[in-house]
């Protein structure tokens, strides 16, 4: 393999490799994405995460729906499920319920997580399971050619809104906070430190962790709204950027090529799920009781 | 394999079929439920969530029937034996993972406690018209096992057997009561834990490398793995190859349905359950199956008093179906009589056995309440002039 | 790889590239903090591209440019990490190699 790269007789020489290849399939790449697509680097950031992470990877579970960003569990050299549409948080929620050591990451698009996915993402935040959920965002249904979704601003063109988008999106940060995810955050694929941080810290966190990385579809979203190719996405991304840490999510919601508001907004503490029911049931059930899982 | 004794409530009880569902699945070793609440079923998980702290497990409630069918399915990949109970509106709502318990051969059980439909139809009256639906309501090709108890006693009987067929086919199983067996109460026996034979999980004992996740080496069932054990497996609902990567194209495809399909069918002759009574030598058999059976009991005593030579035939597998054995019944015997709270579903699965060598006769009943005796008597006597 | 572009070691650090898996994006040139990497003048097989140390006495070896790509076909070392290894006895793998 490392006769392919450039500088081959120092990866000969030093027996080095991308730091990125022991966290992926190598058997299954290229990947699907198309050139510009930043789902790749939004993986290249998590590979980071997990490294930095110190996590035994034999633990560590990937979950995701379906679309585009669906295809990543594929692609990670982790117990990975690539599930229905919409349902891998579900699908992580059992998971975790059924073996509580997993750390699980449910890892997909907006269409996916917020749209045929919110009743789950809502109450998964609602229940502090302890879940890492990172919602690669990119405004639109790339897998299906280009469609609406939630998270879609208001006014460009998506091939089911041909004449602009009239639909208010989802300002999806204020969202997870309001149902109750202990950690959230939103970096875009420019601030590539920022995301493999905030994925790091996400692996570390316990309870409903909610990661949006906003990353460009060059080939349905910019081509059709004229916004040229991946790279001029995230130069946007770079001059109308604007690290805000802490800063309320009612504030952070996104318009049409107008100022991102990025930063860690929330980090607080919750009892997760199971941490609530083996409380609760220790206490109302005294010694008939063996908490679960720990 | 015996079952565990923490899980078994050994002794003589005075239950309905919904708790005697739930008994037979903590001792069938069921550790993780996900259920969301609907009529006549509720009882099941209600059961389940007071019980299992006790046992040791765990049980969500989730926020509907699609989260709560995929969680099972996470729930196995985790390692723990699953169930998720509902009633036809929450059976309409699963099926998509019921099409992806079986093609990731994920063990699950789905328990229907079947009531009036189409849609919300009748919550607290009974039927028995979700029977094709559970063979074919997932889009695709696949093959799912069905079981029919008829009392509470088989309620815990079947779902241990429920259990064991889905771990060793790797296939969603349903269990498939209705509204009156899931609603009656009646004396149960829970034997002790040793007397119970539970069919343990057949898990990997090849090394991460070694083993694919769909390899088969020959069988038609793979050994299976959990996450957190090394393997770094991958699984998805696209058809996929032995390493369960996608494989987008007709081979792949061919392969892997067909092999879906033969686990189950191959075994058929293995998996066929039916209770006979007076079929040998019989003009006519009824063939019914769950609370139906009971009220086709009165029926066929009433007929074999005005001198009719009636069997009965009671499905307690009832997919897959056995059409090997209607085939040759169907040389022996002039009608076939079955009656069943839907307009005619199983109904045409006798016709395609028999294939035109007897007179098959339906007898449908549209839910609400079980068959009066006399309609299915009636049956009987025209199928026999 | 058809042709030896890049393939030149600066005094900071330097690049790889896996040319035939570039897909053009440009993402590493246009983040590189020293802007020492530019686009290719030839195309990979795939007819895109590819990104070449043109000043490689820029090049810290930060990694960035394998940080921002989607494609996992381009990474930095600094010399440092590399004259470390070559002084070791026996050299670890940089990074471990998973099981």
């Amino acid at each position: 393999m490392s006769s392919e790269w450039t500088n081959a007789e120092l990866i000969q020489q030093y027996g080095i490799e991308n730091p990125v290849m022991p966290y992926l399939r190598q058997d299954r790449l290229p990947h699907i994405w198309c050139p510009g697509c930043g789902i790749g680097t939004t993986v290249n950031c998590f590979t980071r995460a997990l490294s930095e992470s110190k996590l035994n990877l034999d633990e560590v579970v990937i979950v995701s729906g379906i679309g585009c960003t669906g295809r990543v569990a594929g692609y990670m050299n982790l117990d990975s499920f690539h599930t229905t549409h919409g349902r891998a948080i579900p699908f992580a929620t059992g998971l975790k319920l059924a073996n509580p050591k997993l750390k699980v990451v449910v890892y997909s698009g907006d269409g996916d997580l917020s749209a045929i996915g919110g009743n789950h993402l809502v109450h998964a935040a609602r229940r502090n399971m302890d879940l890492m959920v990172v919602c690669v965002n990119n405004f639109t249904y790339g897998m299906t050619g280009g469609q609406v979704a939630p998270t879609t601003p208001l006014g460009p063109t998506q091939t089911t809104m041909p004449y602009g988008n009239f639909e208010t999106p989802f300002n999806l940060p204020f969202l997870a906070d309001a149902c109750g995810a202990v950690y959230v955050a939103r970096w875009t694929i420019y601030h590539v430190r920022q995301l493999a941080k905030a994925m790091k810290e996400g692996l570390e966190k316990k309870g409903f962790v909610f990661i949006e990385a906003m990353s460009p579809c060059p080939t349905l979203y910019s081509r059709r709204n004229r916004l040229g190719d991946g790279v001029d996405q995230v130069k946007y991304y770079k001059e109308r950027s604007i690290i805000r840490n802490g800063a309320d999510t009612k504030e952070v919601g996104l318009s049409f090529q107008g100022e991102i508001v990025v930063g860690k907004f929330v980090d607080r503490e919750r009892p997760t799920w199971l941490e609530s029911m083996n409380e609760h049931l220790g206490r109302v059930l005294g010694d008939k009781f063996t908490p679960y899982g720990v | 394999m015996h079952a565990d004794p923490k899980g078994v409530m050994t002794g003589v009880h005075f239950i309905d079929g919904d708790h005697a569902a739930c008994e037979g699945a903590l001792a069938a070793g069921c550790r993780f439920v996900a259920g969301y609440p609907i009529t006549p079923s509720t009882e099941v998980v209600e059961r389940f969530a007071a019980r299992i702290p006790e046992v040791g497990g765990c049980f969500i409630q989730m926020e509907d029937e699609i989260a709560s069918s995929i969680a099972i399915l996470g729930g196995a990949w985790a390692g723990k034996k699953v169930m998720t109970v509902t009633s036809g509106p929450g059976l309409s709502l699963m099926m998509e993972h019921v099409g992806y318990a079986a093609i990731t051969e994920t063990p699950c059980v789905f328990v229907d406690v079947q009531r009036g439909g189409p849609s919300t139809g009748l919550p607290t009256l009974p039927a028995q018209a979700d029977m094709m639906q559970v063979r074919w309501g997932s889009h695709g090709d696949y093959m799912p096992i069905a079981l029919s108890p008829s009392s509470p006693q088989e309620c815990f009987d079947l779902m241990i057997r429920a259990f064991n067929l889905a771990e060793l086919y790797r296939v969603p199983v349903f269990f498939m009561m209705d509204e009156v067996v899931g609603h009656m109460t009646e004396r149960v026996v829970i034997p002790e834990a040793s007397e119970i034979e539970v069919v343990e999980r057949r898990l990997t004992a090849k090394r991460p490398g070694e083993y694919k996740v769909y390899g088969t080496d020959g069988s038609l069932v793979p050994e299976m793995t959990k996450a957190g054990d090394g393997h770094r497996i991958h699984v998805t609902g696209l058809t996929h190859d032995e390493r369960g990567y996608p494989a987008m194209n007709a081979m792949a495809q061919d392969k892997l349905v067909r092999r879906l399909l033969a686990k189950i069918n191959a075994h058929a002759d293995q998996l066929v359950d039916v209770q006979t009574d007076g079929v040998e030598g019989a003009d006519i058999v009824v063939v019914s199956f769950g609370i139906t059976s009971r009220v086709a009991t009165a029926a066929v005593d009433a007929a074999r008093a005005q001198g009719y030579k009636v069997g009965h035939l009671r499905l307690i597998v009832c997919w897959p179906f056995p059409a090997k054995l209607f085939a040759e019944l169907a040389g022996q015997v002039k009608a076939f009589v079955v009656p069943e709270i839907n307009m005619g579903q199983m109904v045409l699965e006798v016709e395609r056995a028999v294939a035109g060598r007897a007179r098959v006769v339906s007898v449908p009943h549209p839910g609400g309440t079980v068959h009066e005796p006399a309609v299915i008597t009636q049956a009987i006597v025209e199928a026999g002039r | 790889m058809s042709d030896q572009e890049g393939a030149r070691k600066g005094k900071g650090g330097t690049v790889f590239v896996r040319v035939e898996v570039c897909k053009g994006c440009s993402f590493c040139i246009d983040f590189c903090p020293t802007h020492c990497l530019e686009f290719s003048h030839g195309y990979n097989k795939k007819g895109y591209h590819y990104p070449v140390l043109t000043r490689p006495e820029d090049c810290t070896g930060c990694d960035m440019c394998g940080q921002y790509c989607p494609d996992f076909a381009i990474f930095g070392v600094r010399l440092k990490d590399l004259e470390a290894r070559q002084r070791a006895a026996t050299p670890e793998p940089l990074i471990p190699s998973q099981p």
